[in-house]
């Protein structure tokens, strides 16, 4: 069993390095890409169900007892965050081999990308604190090297600020670790959650409260969210798309798993439910003041990561349960309108909203695939936007926080404003200044392989909202994991 | 010795927090530099007691160091180089396309300002944007 708990980030690995030798052979590499990307895809849908039927599983590397070598653990939520991640990463791999991309740049493309992927898995694999990590700059890396991939003018820029805002936040984790060790001795993550019971209480607060930044500057929560909308949208549009359905999701992960595992009686539920109040708030109020498709989503993001701290702040099975359905949900429809955005500006040259327009007449598709995952994303019914929006009102209204959930409300709201805003601007009317528009090419059919995985998310994300009963079911028991945590502990120091 | 180490690790992590806030890009890059050693001798004094070299068995544990911290450090030393690699790489081709070594304004933030300035120089003087309407 525990090398299917491996898999997912050994295989993207020893892809990337055979993807560097052959990176004279297009055909060869993509094909690599995506059978490794579809591999993992595959080994973590059947974690899943594994992990569902018979508990957490876990991984010693090389063998060593839990609490000297590294572990990696898959517990439903792992599990299930891992095969959505899985799949956009699949989605987009398609997306990005039909897009234009220069030569040279799709030849670096590859490698890079599937060790984001591996990254990215290890993240969510981890069962040890500094392994986390060195997941999370593996991730990185690659993510700098993709954000710079053209380096042009803006991306060189925008780039700058995003790697220096994440080294000092890969940095204060560093020193966040240095710190449990010293308090502790471990960091095996199953290890510290009985020993950190035992320290000073206050050490513990100021631990948890260090690694709630370092994770929130990473998940762009208010007020370390500046530098997300700012650097998002200057990287090609594959890049931004699996970015903005992954990397602050992973961010996000790691809060919701050091709170739950590490801290679960910290205290910080009100701290929480402020910022998730803020962070909605600020972030939708920054979406209605742009002008441009892709910084309209940019900081959509930072909205939505609100919702999702959110559920983890009631630290109430409903509301872990509702945050995790909203992760899934986020993670699909988030992909998908970047991945529309990229074809829209791919048809028209620019994504500036004053110099678009009338586009539901020349692409209708496009429209349609807009409006459905724009819906979901404002919470309309019967999208998964409203099923993962009214169940985690219903936690909030249990636990008796009823101003956030009337914020979370009015902020819903004002997405639908933002959206449409965006429909309005793209496809109806005409550009406001008709001298300003680039290069309509109204007669061009839009490249298959751009469109077909975007119709896939699609798809998946009405699946989500017509399988809502059962993947709810599955939302709840891994909540109920995360707050039970002994078959977790059990798995991994057994 | 523990002390002195700690003590290190501040002064290390304080040139860096204050090299960070310069505006230009070497130096941001040499602050990231710090804050990367300053967290890896945090690491080392995270170890304890400095002692012996960790070789042998269980039966040393208490008369050597602690060799987990030591490991750690090494990951992230590594780490850091290479992303220390990146970043110059990067300063060096914002050189080469501006030929300066500042850190750039946002563009957006920038037409944002602007728009702010208009619209606040329209509220100061009403007479004038009626008569454009006019």
């Amino acid at each position: 069993m525990s090398i299917l708990v491996a898999l997912p980030v050994v295989l993207p690995l020893l892809a990337a390095g055979l993807s560097l030798i052959l990176h004279r052979h297009r055909l060869a590499q993509r094909i690599l890409s995506t059978v490794s990307v579809s591999a993992v895809l595959v080994t973590a849908v059947v974690l899943t169900v594994l992990v569902d039927h018979r508990g957490p599983q876990a991984a010693r590397l090389g063998d060593w007892p839990a609490t000297i070598g590294v572990t990696l653990v898959a517990d439903r939520f792992a599990a299930m965050v891992l095969s959505v991640s899985a799949a956009m990463v699949l989605a987009v791999l398609v997306y990005a081999i039909g897009s234009p991309m220069a030569r040279d740049t799709a030849q670096h493309f590859h490698p890079v990308y599937l060790v984001l992927t591996a990254g990215v898995a290890m993240s969510f694999l981890t069962g040890d604190l500094f392994n986390l990590f060195v997941g999370f700059e593996v991730m990185l890396t690659a993510s700098y090297v993709l954000m710079t991939l053209g380096a042009d003018r803006a991306q060189v820029r925008a780039a700058m600020s995003y790697v220096v805002i994440s080294l000092v936040a890969s940095m204060l984790f560093l020193t966040a670790v240095a710190l449990t060790y010293a308090a502790t001795g471990t960091v095996n993550m199953a290890d510290l959650a009985s020993r950190l019971t035992a320290i000073d209480p206050a050490v513990r607060h100021a631990l948890s409260l260090l690694f709630l930044v370092v994770f929130g500057i990473k998940a762009a929560i208010f007020p370390l969210f500046f530098w997300l909308p700012d650097s998002y949208p200057t990287a090609p549009t594959p890049v931004t798309a699996i970015f903005a359905g992954l990397l602050t999701k992973v961010g996000v992960y790691a809060i919701i798993r050091t709170q739950t595992l590490l801290f679960p009686s910290s205290g910080a539920s009100r701290l929480l439910l402020t910022v998730a109040a803020a962070t909605m708030l600020i972030g939708v109020l920054g979406a209605i003041a742009q002008n441009d498709v892709k910084r309209i989503l940019s900081f959509h993001i930072v909205s939505q990561i609100g919702y999702m701290i959110f559920g983890l702040a009631l630290f109430s099975a409903a509301g872990l349960a509702a945050t995790i359905f909203y992760i899934g949900h986020h993670i699909v429809v988030k992909t998908t309108l970047f991945l529309v955005a990229g074809l829209i500006e791919e048809r028209e040259g620019t994504a500036a909203l004053d110099r678009l327009g009338g586009m539901v007449r020349r692409q209708p598709l496009l429209a349609g695939l807009f409006l459905l995952s724009g819906l979901s994303l404002a919470g309309i019914p019967p999208f998964s936007g409203f099923i993962a929006k009214l169940t985690l009102v219903q936690a909030g209204v249990a636990a008796g926080t009823d101003v956030v959930v009337a914020v979370s409300l009015v902020v819903s709201l004002l997405t639908l404003f933002s959206i449409t805003k965006i429909w309005a601007g793209v496809f109806w009317g005409e550009p406001e200044d008709a001298g300003l528009q680039v290069r309509p090419q109204p007669s061009v059919a839009l490249p298959r392989l751009m469109v077909v995985p975007t119709v896939a998310l699609v798809a998946i994300s009405v699946a989500i909202a017509a399988n809502a009963g059962s993947l709810w079911a599955l939302s709840e028991r891994a909540a109920a994991g995360l707050i039970d945590t002994g078959p977790y502990l059990e798995a991994v120091l057994r | 010795m523990i002390v002195s180490l700690a003590v290190l690790a501040g002064v290390l992590y304080a040139c860096g927090v204050y090299l960070l806030l310069q505006r230009t890009l070497t130096r941001i890059i040499i602050g990231l530099v710090l804050l990367g050693h300053g967290a890896n001798v945090l690491l080392l004094v995270a170890g304890g007691r400095s002692a012996a070299a960790p070789f042998g068995g269980a039966e040393l544990i208490g008369r050597v160091s602690d060799p987990l911290p030591q490991a750690l450090a090494l990951t992230a030393m590594v780490i850091t180089f290479g992303v220390t690699a990146l970043l110059l790489t990067l300063a060096y081709r914002s050189w080469q396309l501006t030929a300066n070594d500042e850190v750039e304004d946002d563009i957006e933030d920038r037409r944002l300002a602007r728009r702010a300035e208009r619209a606040s120089e329209a509220d100061e003087s009403p007479s004038a944007a009626d008569e454009v309407l006019a």
